[in-house]
């Protein structure tokens, strides 16, 4: 393990003008290549965290270190994926691919070559001209993926990227996405609802408490990569499973 | 229902329609007293007052055209770089707002002498009457559209780092674009009356130059009766015309990806 961690909060506090505290001092250090899982009941600031290390809103007090500078300075090495596919409907999906690095003034060249990758690392290689009002759900997310991916980010950052999508297709886009972990080493942060999918991608599971949102507990996720089908079917992975659930319920009934 | 029998119905009802009016028309001409029927030419007539006025019909509508486009084309520059200046802040909005609101409220016969005054009666003055009362749907439309851009899309464009214009130019304008259009179909119905009117009000026959609306006020005080029907039915082709040009690059621009057009590929 290298000794200084890629992602590193002190002491995070966070709260949006006089309104109740959303993060109360949160600390946590993610090293290069950790899949961390922040789950928790709603209100418990997860999607808090992540906006806070896209440095899309200020911190309260406390710190943020990403390979030692403040959120930022490090946008560069941060991709974002969220609920919402997000993507823009006048454009095709090629182009939306290729909206991250035309904004950064990457020549046309190298933009359509890093199109091609990532859109074959999604599987969607041959929807290249379609809009995106010709996709299905989960084929929308995996363009707002292979567009995150296109900046060759160390961090990626998302923010329920499956909530909306129906169980199978969701447990299709989790093994998908692991996949092309295996291709592209990034660190992952991942906030979810669902402790199988938890489960399923991370190393490290943080469960969140929330009013206000402190880190419950560290749970480590020891089944060894590449995790397939089968590794849904182990019992360590059932487990693992029951005993995240467990904890995230004794938080939840702790709020009530 | 037949699905073939579709299109079919797409052409023959309308033209059903046609026929209707045109059989009520006549039915109306010919059910007034004969001292009266000046009240309403047949269609025959109409026609026959189109053909023998032709010349002067065409070239009235040929200096209406030009005063609406050349109103039309300034109203859609001058908005999109005012919605761009609106779009800025709502403390713009609030101070701009009311007075367009108190120009868009002045009646176009009101505001005609007034433009006289400054740019003397003719095109100058149609165009700019046409401008005044077409580009106030495109203001507001257009600075609607974009102020309403996804937040999530703005959120995005942040995290990339993008720059003001970037934002603009590659998001919310494009973003716009539907609403701008919507406005831009109700300018275009605006337009061709808005030059009409101002033409009745400020316009100037001298060289030929006079537009529909003086056309229909020399017939009008002629009493030819059967011309002045045939020049509105030239000003309703005429507005015909500009809305169908707006349509179609409405949608040339929008139905790749609006949901306002059906999807055509599957």
């Amino acid at each position: 393990m290298p000794a200084s961690p890629l992602v590193e909060f002190c002491d995070v506090t966070k709260r949006f003008g006089d309104g109740p505290i959303v993060l109360d001092r949160v600390s946590l250090a993610a090293q290069e290549g950790d899949f961390v899982s922040l789950i928790g009941p709603s209100g418990c600031g997860k999607s808090t965290v992540l906006r806070l290390l896209a440095g899309l809103s200020p911190l309260t007090a406390g710190t943020i270190a990403i390979d030692g500078m403040a959120p930022d300075a490090a946008a560069a090495e941060l991709a974002f994926v969220c609920l919402e596919p997000t993507l823009l409907p006048w454009l095709t999906v090629a182009h939306n691919v290729e909206v991250p690095q035309k904004l950064r003034g990457v020549p046309a060249v190298e933009r359509s070559a890093t199109r091609r990758h990532v859109l074959e690392l999604v599987r969607l290689a041959e929807k290249a001209d379609a809009y995106p009002r010709q996709l299905s759900g989960g084929q929308k997310m995996r363009v707002s993926i292979a567009r995150a991916l296109a900046l060759a980010p160390k961090i990626l950052l998302l923010d329920e990227p499956f909530g909306a999508l129906d169980e199978m297709t969701r447990e299709h886009l989790n093994e998908e996405l692991l996949a092309i972990r295996e291709k592209e080493a990034w660190t992952a942060f991942f906030v979810t609802h669902s402790v199988a999918e938890a489960v399923f991608l991370s190393n490290r599971v943080f469960v969140l408490s929330s009013h206000p949102g402190r880190i419950q507990r560290e749970i480590a996720v020891p089944l060894p990569y590449p995790r397939t089908e089968e590794t849904r079917l182990s019992p360590a992975y059932h487990e693992l499973v029951a005993n995240v659930s467990r904890v995230l319920r004794s938080v939840e009934t702790a709020a009530a | 229902m037949n699905p073939m029998s579709r299109p079919f119905l797409k052409l023959l009802l309308p033209a059903a329609t046609g026929a209707l009016v045109l059989a009520l028309w006549y039915a109306i001409h010919f059910f007034l007293s004969e001292d009266r029927r000046f009240l309403l030419p047949p269609p025959d007539a109409v026609l026959a007052a189109l053909r023998d006025n032709a010349p002067f019909l065409a070239r009235a509508a040929l200096n209406t055209s030009q005063g609406a486009l050349i109103g039309f084309g300034l109203a859609v520059v001058v908005s999109f770089a005012l919605s761009l200046l609106l779009s800025l802040s709502p403390l713009v909005r609030a101070s701009l707002y009311p007075y367009l609101m108190a120009l868009q409220l002045t009646p176009l016969p009101i505001l005609a002498p007034i433009c006289v005054i400054w740019a003397g009666a003719g095109l100058a003055s149609v165009s700019l009457l046409t401008f005044a009362i077409a580009f106030f749907p495109l203001v507001v439309n257009t600075t609607q559209g974009l102020i309403s851009t996804d937040r999530n899309l703005v959120e995005l464009f942040r995290l990339y780092g993008a720059g003001q214009w970037q934002q603009l130019f590659i998001l919310r304008v494009p973003a716009a674009l539907p609403y701008f259009f919507t406005g831009l179909r109700i300018a275009a119905t605006l337009a061709p009356i808005g030059a009409v009117v101002a033409d009745m009000n400020a316009g100037s026959s001298a060289g030929d130059g006079g537009g529909l609306g003086f056309q229909a006020i020399i017939y009008s005080s002629q009493a030819r009766y059967p011309a002045l029907f045939a020049t509105a039915a030239v000003t309703c082709v005429l507005g015909f015309v500009f809305n169908a040009v707006v349509l179609a690059v409405a949608w040339l621009a929008l139905h790749h990806w609006h949901d306002s057009y059906e999807r055509t590929d599957k």
